[in-house]
This record gives structure tokens, C-alpha cells and sequence, in this order.
């Protein structure tokens, strides 16, 4: 099985079981007890924040664990969002190729008032710093543009869209749930204020998650019952998550440089192979894009069965068709990035991880290739393509 | 799994898959923005459909449907394959997820759609009711 698909999840690393493990086996204690078993898993779960802390430049005391990059993506913009509101604030400026953690919470914000401006994207699916100042308004509460986008791996100009918030007094806000442990982050260097992680995004478990959130900065509680998380996020923290996490990401961290060299490699093997075919083409920004993702519009054919028929040879990959997102229109990513709709629904997207081998990436250019021309070979859409009954969007 | 073994069946191997160049009936329905068409063929020799070939922009399900659909139809007299249901095609295949559903809907529109341009061709006269079905939109 070649596995392409790390932008969905990741298998959890020997070394996150090992750490999970462990502190199933000593730290087992509640931290909020005072007697000694409760007192080790408080040091444990201490030292798991600030190991989390140090690999984005931020202080222990600044992160706050939660079950996922969603629910922390929830919690940031709903607490800058009602903060904001109470000083009159009620703007949020956002992107048009956000996660569904961001722009459906955007979405019901819209519904209680707040006023939402989801800026566009260009071909490459970069927002410009220019777009974000001319957007902000003496009434805007927060900006939240994501770090990394999961469909076509874009890398958004997060420092300077910071450094513009911190200026103008806006909190900034990033969803950098495919960015951390792939790529250096320093919070302070990067004018971060508020910043979403996932936990099974670089090889860590399912539910868990952090946010870290800026000193000075309040934060307000969606869960209440209890003091844990100094209270904006109550309930007996998972701490085998938690080490599981920390652990994965040190590990993450400590071979960013190495990994990335890996799969760039990798990345542009795949790329330059994938070229190949006839009226297809990337999406994404070629050079502003994390290391491991490869996307690409094929013309003529849908994503669904390319996906089903590259399982049967053995490749786990994902698209961002209609009949993939479980809605009617294909992904909102592509669209924004001026895909028509039907060529976004022939959408592949390729995520590669470090047990991804150079033969693997051969064997995937190899398959893609035929799969591609068979699905063309019984599509009227081809055919009317190839006999200028309809017009080739990608040439 | 998604799939029951014979919607896989009939994606991996579909039957029919092509077209008939002197066909006596095509219909085309669907919708390239909806990510999903269907190209129906048809050879009808005396009321009776003697071939049956498609050709499907889609995913999995569209596939499977529009190959069980010409399997369904093929050796069967015109009157018989317009009674053709998506529920029937369904059925043949063990079942779709809920929202796949419209996939055996276009199927049935294809044949149906293919049935009437014969009839126009041959200038057989039909009651408009029996092919009353919207554009395919997904609604």
C-alpha cells in the first residue's frame, strides 16, 4: 500500500505509542489531584505543554490543549469574535479557501451579527497582505487566514499579514493545522497572536490538539466544568493524547529540515511526472508550497473513480470532487482558485510523508497515467474535448 | 466498504462501455458542472433493443449505474427498457449510498432520453409525459 493522503492523517509515529504508552502506564493520575499520582501526571502534562510551546517559539503558559485543530480553530475565532463585539468590533476578515473549522464557524457568526469578509485568492492561492490591509476597518475584531492550505498546499505570507494586524491593531488569528511540524514557526518572530495545531497531522494521535494564544491576549471558555486549561477549557485532560502529541511533534520538529529535503524531492518528482499528462494542471503555487503536497486537475474525468481505481492498486490518495466532499459542488479551494467546475471535479490530490519512497512516486506517476487515460477513453466529456465540441480549459 | 461488490464489479468492468456508431437512439443527460453525464447508445431492430453501449463522465456509482442500466435493457423490447426504474437499477446493484442515489436516476433519464431520440427519428409518436424529466441538476 502506498499511502498519499498526510494531509488527511498521518499513522501515529512508534515513537507518539511509545510516549501514549508510558503515560498510560505512570501518568495515570487526574493532574487536578493533589495526591502524589495526580501530581506526576500534572508535571507530565506541564512538560508536554511546554515541549509543544517550544517547537513554535511560544511560552508554556500561552498553549491550551483541546481535542483537535477544529475545536481550538472554534474557540480562537469565537472568543476574538465576542471580545471584539464588546468593544464594539464586530469584522472578521477571513479567506475564501479556508478550512470548514473556520468558515462554517464564520458562517453562524454571520448569522449573530458579525460581518464576515472572506477575501479572494489568486490562481495560486495566495491572499496578499495588500488585500488584507484594504480590508480592515476601524470595526474589525480579528483576522484569520490559514497558514497552510490542506487541498493545494499554498503557504499564505503569515508574518506579514501579522505584522499588518499587529500594526493596525487587529488580533491575527491561523490555522496552521497542515503547517506545524512541517515548517519552522516562531509566533513571536511571525507576528502570530493566536494559532491552531493539530495533533494527528505530523504523526501524533487523533483528538488532540492546541492553541496557543498570545499573553494579553483574554480568551473565552466554550466548555465550562473545571479549572483545567487555567480554566478556558474544562474536563480531565487526555494526557496520553496529550504526550502522544508533544512527543510527536518534537520528533516532527527535530527532523523538519531533513524530512523537507526528502519530500521536496519527492514533491517535484511527482509534479514533473504527473505534467506529463495531457490537459491537466497543478493547482496550487508552485514555489509558496508545503513540501509534501502535490494537487492536480486532470480534464475529461472525474475524481471519485480515479481515487476508487488507484485503491485498487494500491494508493490511498483524495480529491476534491462534489461526490468526495459529500456535497453537491466540488471543493470551495479549487473553485476559489479559478477552477471551473467541471475540472475541479477531476481533482487528485497527492500528500506525501516520509515513508513515501522514490519508486513509490514512480509507481504512482505510472498508475495515475493509466488510470487517467482510461477514465478519459469512456468519458463523453473527453470526447467532446478532443472533437471541439467543448473547449479545453487547461491547454 | 462504500460500494457493495457489485457496484465495484460493474465500475471495475463495466459492460457496454463505448459507442455505436450507427446507433438508433443516443441521449446524453447530466451535467459536466454537477460532475456527472451520461451517454446513452442504442440499436433497435424491430422494437427490440439489440445493443446497448454508454459512455459516463462520473465517479464510481455513475459508472456502475450506466453499465447495469445497458445490461438491464439489452435484448429487451423498447416499451419494456422506458419501464426501466433507478430503482430497479439499484437493486441489480445491492444498493448505492443514500446520496448516490441520483446516479441510478440518471441512468434511468439516459435510456429513457435515448428511447425518445429514436422515436423522434423514426417519427414514432409517443406521449411527452413519459419522458418527463427535468434537466438533471441534482435536485
Amino acid at each position: 500500500m502506498i499511502y498519499a493522503d498526510h494531509a488527511a492523517t498521518t499513522k501515529t509515529s512508534e515513537t507518539a505509542k511509545r510516549a501514549m504508552l508510558d503515560a498510560m502506564d505512570q501518568f495515570w493520575g487526574n493532574p487536578s489531584s493533589l495526591h502524589t499520582p495526580g501530581q506526576k501526571a500534572a508535571e507530565a502534562l506541564e512538560a508536554a505543554r511546554e515541549t509543544v510551546a517550544g517547537c513554535i517559539g511560544a511560552e508554556p503558559r500561552e498553549i491550551y490543549f483541546t481535542s483537535g485543530g477544529s475545536e481550538a480553530d472554534n474557540q480562537a475565532i469565537r472568543s476574538a469574535a465576542y471580545q471584539g463585539k464588546r468593544r464594539g468590533k464586530n469584522h472578521i476578515i477571513s479567506t475564501a479557501i479556508e478550512h470548514h473549522a473556520v468558515l462554517h464557524t464564520l458562517a453562524k457568526l454571520e448569522r449573530e451579527g458579525f460581518e464576515v469578509t472572506l477575501l479572494p485568492v489568486d490562481a495560486s492561492g495566495v491572499v496578499t497582505v495588500e488585500a488584507v490591509a484594504a480590508a480592515i476597518r476601524p470595526e474589525t475584531a480579528l483576522v484569520t487566514v490559514m497558514y497552510v492550505n490542506n487541498e493545494i498546499g499554498t503557504i499564505q505570507p503569515i508574518k506579514e499579514i501579522g505584522a499588518l494586524c499587529r500594526e493596525r491593531k487587529v488580533i491575527f488569528h491561523t490555522d496552521a493545522v497542515q503547517a506545524v511540524g512541517h515548517l519552522p514557526i516562531n509566533v513571536k518572530e511571525q507576528n502570530i497572536d493566536m494559532l491552531s495545531l493539530s495533533g494527528h497531522k505530523f504523526q501524533g494521535p487523533r483528538g488532540t490538539g492546541a492553541l496557543f494564544v498570545r499573553k494579553g491576549i483574554p480568551l473565552l471558555s466554550f466548555i465550562e466544568g473545571g479549572a483545567q486549561e487555567r480554566s478556558k477549557r474544562a474536563g480531565t485532560e487526555d494526557l496520553p493524547a496529550i504526550k502522544g502529541m508533544a512527543a510527536a511533534l518534537k520528533e516532527a520538529c527535530d527532523h523538519m529540515e531533513e524530512t523537507n529535503q526528502k519530500l521536496t524531492a519527492l514533491r517535484d518528482r511527482l509534479i514533473e511526472g504527473l505534467s506529463e499528462i495531457p490537459h491537466g494542471g497543478l493547482n496550487g503555487d508552485r514555489e509558496r508550497r508545503i513540501a509534501g503536497n502535490v494537487n492536480f486537475c486532470f480534464e475529461g474525468i472525474e475524481g471519485e473513480s480515479m481515487l476508487l481505481l488507484l485503491d485498487d492498486k494500491g494508493i490511498a490518495a483524495s480529491s476534491g470532487s462534489a461526490c468526495t466532499s459529500g456535497s453537491l459542488d466540488p471543493s470551495h479551494v479549487l473553485l476559489a482558485i479559478g477552477r471551473p467546475h467541471e475540472v475541479a471535479h477531476g481533482s487528485l490530490r497527492l500528500s506525501l510523508g516520509e515513508d513515501n519512497t522514490a519508486e513509490d512516486i514512480e509507481t504512482i506517476i505510472e498508475n495515475v497515467k493509466e488510470i487517467v487515460a482510461y477514465l478519459r477513453s469512456i468519458s463523453p466529456v473527453w470526447k467532446d474535448l478532443q472533437k471541439g465540441v467543448r473547449t479545453y480549459v487547461i491547454q | 466498504m462504500l460500494y457493495s461488490e457489485k457496484v465495484m464489479d460493474h465500475f471495475r468492468n463495466p459492460r457496454n462501455v463505448g459507442e455505436i456508431p450507427d446507433a438508433d437512439g443516443i441521449g446524453e443527460v447530466g451535467n459536466a458542472k454537477c460532475g456527472d453525464i451520461m451517454k446513452m447508445y442504442l440499436k433497435i431492430d424491430d422494437d427490440v433493443i439489440t445493443d446497448a453501449k454508454f459512455e459516463t463522465f462520473g465517479c464510481g456509482s455513475a459508472i456502475a449505474t450506466s453499465s447495469m442500466a445497458t445490461e438491464l435493457i439489452k435484448g429487451k423490447p423498447v416499451s419494456e427498457a422506458l419501464e426501466l426504474s433507478n430503482k430497479a437499477v439499484v437493486e441489480a446493484l445491492d444498493g448505492l449510498p443514500a446520496y448516490k442515489l441520483h446516479c441510478s436516476v440518471l441512468a434511468e433519464e439516459a435510456v429513457k432520453a435515448a428511447v425518445k431520440d429514436y422515436y423522434d427519428k423514426n417519427g414514432i409518436a409517443y406521449d411527452a409525459d413519459q419522458f418527463a424529466f427535468d434537466d438533471h441538476d441534482h435536485e
